[in-house]
């Protein structure tokens, strides 16, 4: 690691001036992936402006059809929220089975998505859901907010404060560990809403989260595991591939976790 | 068993200060005035080194020294050392190139050691060594084993111009032969060991200090054996005179083996105190750790098993190609070799066996022992042939087994060891019992309706441990001798201390060795403190490795006790007034036969201080002995596992369902270490079976230098172990202790992958059986049953 300014903030307001004035800044928002990087040198900031001390970052609400998720609310918080277990319990189980224990207590819900690390499990859920992304200048939404592997639509100085999730949705995630890491190798979000089904795949494609459209052509159709059979998983070109998963083996068990997304979501 | 003596579950003295944070291990001390040393490592896999330019890091803050190849050259450090000669077929020493503790000239794998930045803190270490300027003319990387011989491939050391380290044999080719040619079936198979890195929980760590008022060396470091630590350094390297260096392996936290040898990094941390006249810190980081610890296993293998008619084992052949990395580490010629062929007879009564195995060099790290070291790759083979044999002849793989059991003992296999007692049919029994072989029909058809592959493999395993008769080892070419001493010294309020060779770095020493000696002489447990770990303290001792602790160091310490009794007798002899052959000693009192005169062993102790009853010219005072003690032969723990796995054919995932262990570790000190050796043990070997690997690329890059990608074994991979034993105390030391230090990652590999390919129906898995592995094994199986 090396030496650097670190600024704590205590409310939003001053993290919107911190982040404008401090030159050479990154936002710390649990630090699961900055702290880590920093210490093997591989990333040096100048300054760090540590999110945890801004209180109206946090929380968890339900506004009119809404779930509103602060920020800086750790996946922890998500997994045990009393509100999300009963309005949208995959969801909770989603940041139930993110990292360890230690990372879910450490890291958020906001640090997550704006990192958009390809084998997060966040993106794929917030995908499906049709989450917006509510940030210090402007609403995103997930669609648009994912933009690559580790790029978003934030702009310098843009602060995530909140995510808003709609309720109402059949929904669960189902994921594939890396052996090594529990990283996602493939983590499939599935959310029914009214007709409509979202099928967004994490962890397996070259560019980070993506949709798969046949999938929720079929499922639109029936939604059952059943009605995935015969539907072709995504190509392989534009998987990853590496030591632990082939593209192959990943765009098969893009098939497998679906299938097993859809059962828990339908509550077979 | 109530109390605390042998054979009790007496709950670890020393875990009250590892829970508590009290420990004290090699990155807790601190030295007056200590700086911190960061090894510049190389990039390449293999380069000249063109020049090093450390001028402009050297006048960074905090730089304390900045050395290199050309220092050690200049102050005649000896290379670091492999203390095992391995000679060739034709007679011929083995090819050990130079391996200097910081390179010189060439560097000849990614993380060998380049330079040492010495400074006031660690992160000004660091940001001089980024200033360091290293010219490298990079050559080919030799990585892949199997082509690392092949002609006109680049050289790693030009002592050994096409790689090969040995090309070393053992056995009877002419038998082997002849019974081949006999052969009513031969089965053979092509296996790999794959390449592990230890991951012990403490990283290594050294602490070099100089005192100038006395020239003398204290080096903190993480070593399994300081005083091998310590002559090597002396003798070897040329440090210092032996009374000159002191080596203290404090609390150590973990070693597998990996910190049994002698690296660069302690070496230069000691050497460097002087020279900077301050005293050196150095840490691994756990990158650093997983690019240069010793790593383990890493055998390409063909072995062949010929049978007659009746489906007796006849002989046994293999060829074993062994990856000793780009240097040789301290032991690392005879994992391959002397720790591994001897064990190719298994449990079985096999004729004739021949062993081929050709060590070489390629640009990964060293290859060392790794718990278990030669035992796992050869039980590996041994286990895996002989189910792929029963399945081939439509056999049982336990009644085939239970065929070919060595059945009377001693037995004398083909391959050098004299098995001295075991009863390998009562382990195989008693696992099939404990885990209910006869409900595995059901329980498959009950997976097979969930969709799931079942299978279950056995592993009859033997090792051999407590190594080992110093005159045995010294003829097969070990640099030292493999006895144990241990002192054992009374205090006069009869409280005893007990300095000890052996190490302890988690196998509970404190505890095991206390349980004996409060046993023996009938004190509290609490009265006894086992000292170890320190050149200055302890007499002398080869450390703990190779499940010998209990076997020779312990056997020491009965010695060393057989000579405290003796002794105190003779006290007591004076205390009671009655001849020294009339007095008995049981449960702590020395009591006059036929009387009702005793005394306990506390004022025994006392008296002997005091020397108040008898005259000098009578007896010595003092109670105070110490004792060496040379195994007479090797010990032979054995045991059965049997693995149940239950494979998701739509995702490749293997379970472990359920797993039994029966072993025969001898005569047991404390039952619940032992349970605990051998749940780790399993662990390992699972770790080894289903998750871990080591991958270099083609260029030498380590892949797996970090948990992201080195997959270990967490407790969630694991089921609840079902442990029992069978009991044949070894006859070659006074506990009959085997040994269980290593079992469990001896036998677990091959009960794995013979319950996977079982599960699968062929036998075609590696290691790793990762979860695509399996699931592309498992297509491979489908597409077979639809034929």
């Amino acid at each position: 690691m090396y030496a650097f300014d670190f600024h704590r903030p205590s409310t939003l307001r001053q993290a919107n001036s911190l982040v404008g004035k401090v030159a050479d800044n990154k936002l710390l928002a649990g630090g699961q992936t900055l702290l880590p990087t920093m210490k093997q040198r591989l990333a040096s900031p100048a300054a760090v402006i540590d999110l945890s001390g801004v209180p109206e970052l946090v929380g968890i609400e339900q506004k009119g059809r809404n779930l509103v998720i602060g920020a800086m609310t750790t996946h922890a918080e998500v997994a045990n929220s009393a509100l999300l277990k009963g309005a949208l319990p995959g969801l909770a189980a989603l940041a139930g089975g993110i990292g360890d224990p230690h990372v879910r207590n450490r890291g958020t819900i906001g640090g997550s998505i704006a990192n958009n690390d390809p084998a997060a499990d966040y993106p794929g859920g917030l995908l499906a859901l049709g989450a917006t992304v509510v940030t210090n200048q402007r609403k995103i939404s997930a669609a648009d907010f994912f933009t690559g592997m580790f790029s978003t639509a934030l702009d310098e100085g843009e602060i995530i404060t909140k995510v808003v999730v709609p309720a109402g949705a059949k929904f669960a995630y189902a994921k594939f560990r890396n052996p090594a890491s529990r990283y996602a190798m493939v983590g499939v979000a599935v959310a029914k809403k009214g007709a409509k089904v979202v099928v967004a795949v994490t962890g397996a494609g070259s560019d980070g989260v993506f949709r798969w459209a046949d999938a929720e052509a079929a499922l639109t159709k029936r939604f059952n595991a059943k009605a995935l059979d015969g539907v072709k998983t995504p190509a392989a070109k534009g998987l990853n591939s590496d030591i632990h998963a082939s593209a192959e083996y990943r765009s098969h068990l893009i098939g497998v976790m679906t299938k097993r997304a859809v059962t828990t979501a339908s509550g077979k | 068993m109530a109390g605390t003596g042998i054979g009790a579950r007496v709950e670890r003295k020393e875990d009250f200060r590892f829970i508590t944070g009290k420990g004290n291990y090699t990155d807790d001390i601190n030295r007056e005035g200590q700086t911190h040393a960061y090894f510049l490592r190389s990039p390449h896999a293999h380069a000249v080194i063109k020049s090093v330019d450390t001028k402009k890091a050297s006048g960074m803050p905090g730089v304390v020294g900045i050395l290199t190849g050309a220092d050690i050259e200049k102050d005649k450090v000896g290379g670091l050392i492999c203390g095992w000669m391995i000679n060739n077929k034709d007679g011929s020493p083995m090819r050990a190139g130079a391996h200097p503790a910081l390179a010189q000239g060439k560097v000849r794998y990614v993380g060998d050691h380049v330079a040492v930045v010495i400074a006031e803190t660690l992160a000004e270490a660091k940001d001089a060594a980024e200033a360091i300027k290293v010219t490298y003319a990079p050559l080919p990387a030799v990585v892949d084993l199997a082509s690392a011989t092949k002609k006109g491939i680049t050289t790693i050391h030009d002592v050994a111009p096409d790689n090969q380290v040995y090309d070393w044999h053992l056995g009877d080719k002419a038998a082997t032969d002849a019974a081949f040619k006999k052969a009513k079936h031969v089965t053979k198979i092509d296996l790999v060991n794959n390449r592990l890195i230890p991951n012990a929980m403490e990283p290594r760590a050294a602490v070099g200090d100089y005192n100038s008022g006395e020239d003398a060396f204290t080096l903190y470091t993480t070593s399994q054996n300081p005083h091998v630590a310590r002559l090597v350094l002396s003798a070897f390297i040329g440090i210092a005179p032996e009374h000159k260096l002191r080596v203290i392996a404090p609390d150590v936290g973990g070693g597998f083996g990996s910190k049994i040898f002698i690296y660069a990094e302690e070496t230069v941390c000691v050497w460097a105190a002087k020279k900077v006249g301050r005293p050196v810190k150095w840490v691994a980081d756990r990158t650093e750790a997983f690019l240069s610890d010793a790593h383990g296993r890493d055998h390409l293998t063909h072995a062949e098993m010929a049978m007659d008619e009746n489906g007796k084992i006849t002989a046994m052949r293999v060829k074993t190609r062994a990856n000793l990395g780009a240097y040789l580490s301290t032991f690392s010629s005879s994992v391959p070799t002397y720790l591994y062929a001897p064990l190719l007879s298994g449990q079985y009564n096999i004729p004739a066996i021949y062993a081929e195995v050709e060590a070489v060099y390629t640009n990964t790290a060293p290859v060392d022992a790794y718990r278990g070291a030669g035992r796992p790759e050869a039980t590996f083979v041994v286990e895996r042939i002989v189910e792929v044999a029963a399945r081939e002849l439509g056999l049982d793989p336990a009644t085939f087994r239970r065929k070919n059991f060595i059945k009377s003992f001693p037995h004398q296999t083909p391959v050098i060891m004299c098995y001295d007692v075991g009863d390998y049919d009562a382990s195989l029994k008693k696992a099939m019992e404990v885990h209910d072989v006869k409900g595995f029909a059901k329980r498959k058809r009950d997976s097979a309706k969930a969709g799931k592959l079942r299978g279950l493999g056995y592993s009859a395993y033997i090792e051999a441990c407590g190594i080992a008769p110093s005159a045995a080892v010294g003829s097969l070419g070990a640099g030292v001798g493999l006895w144990e001493s241990a002192e054992v010294r009374v205090n006069p309020v009869g409280t005893v201390e007990v300095l000890t060779g052996s190490h302890s770095h988690g196998q509970g020493h404190e505890t095991t060795f206390a349980q004996l000696v409060a046993g023996r002489l009938g004190i509290p447990i609490e009265n006894v403190s086992i000292v170890h770990g320190d050149t200055d303290k302890v007499q002398m001792g080869m450390g703990t490795y190779g499940s010998r602790s209990g076997a020779v160091g312990m056997s020491a310490i009965v010695k060393a006790l057989d000579k405290v009794e003796a002794k105190a007798k003779k006290v007591a002899s004076f205390v009671l007034e009655a001849s020294e052959k009339d007095i008995d000693f049981k449960d702590g009192k020395f009591s006059v036969k036929g009387t009702d005169k005793s005394v306990d062993f506390a004022s025994v102790a006392l008296q002997a201080y005091v020397a108040h009853k008898f005259t000098g010219a009578e007896l010595e005072p003092g109670l105070k002995e110490g004792a060496f003690y040379d195994p007479t032969n090797f010990t032979f723990p054995s045991g059965v596992h049997i693995a149940e796995v239950e494979i998701d054919p739509d995702t490749g995932v293997t379970t472990v369902a359920k797993w039994t262990a029966v072993d025969d570790f001898g005569v047991i000190i404390n039952p619940m270490i032992v349970e605990g050796q051998v749940h780790g043990g399993i662990a390992q070997g699972i770790g080894q079976a289903l998750l871990e690997g080591a991958v270099y690329n083609d260029n030498g890059q380590l892949l797996t230098a970090s948990y992201m990608d080195y997959a270990m074994p967490r407790a969630d991979d694991l089921p609840s172990f079902r442990v029992d034993h069978t009991t044949t105390p070894c006859p070659s030391n006074p506990l009959g202790i085997k040994g269980c230090g290593e079992a469990g990652a001896i036998a677990s590999p091959a009960a794995m992958i013979n319950a996977i390919t079982d599960a699968l129906g062929h036998e075609n898995i590696a290691m790793p059986a990762t979860p695509q592995a399996v699931w592309k094994a498992a297509q491979a199986s489908f597409a077979k049953a639809a034929e």
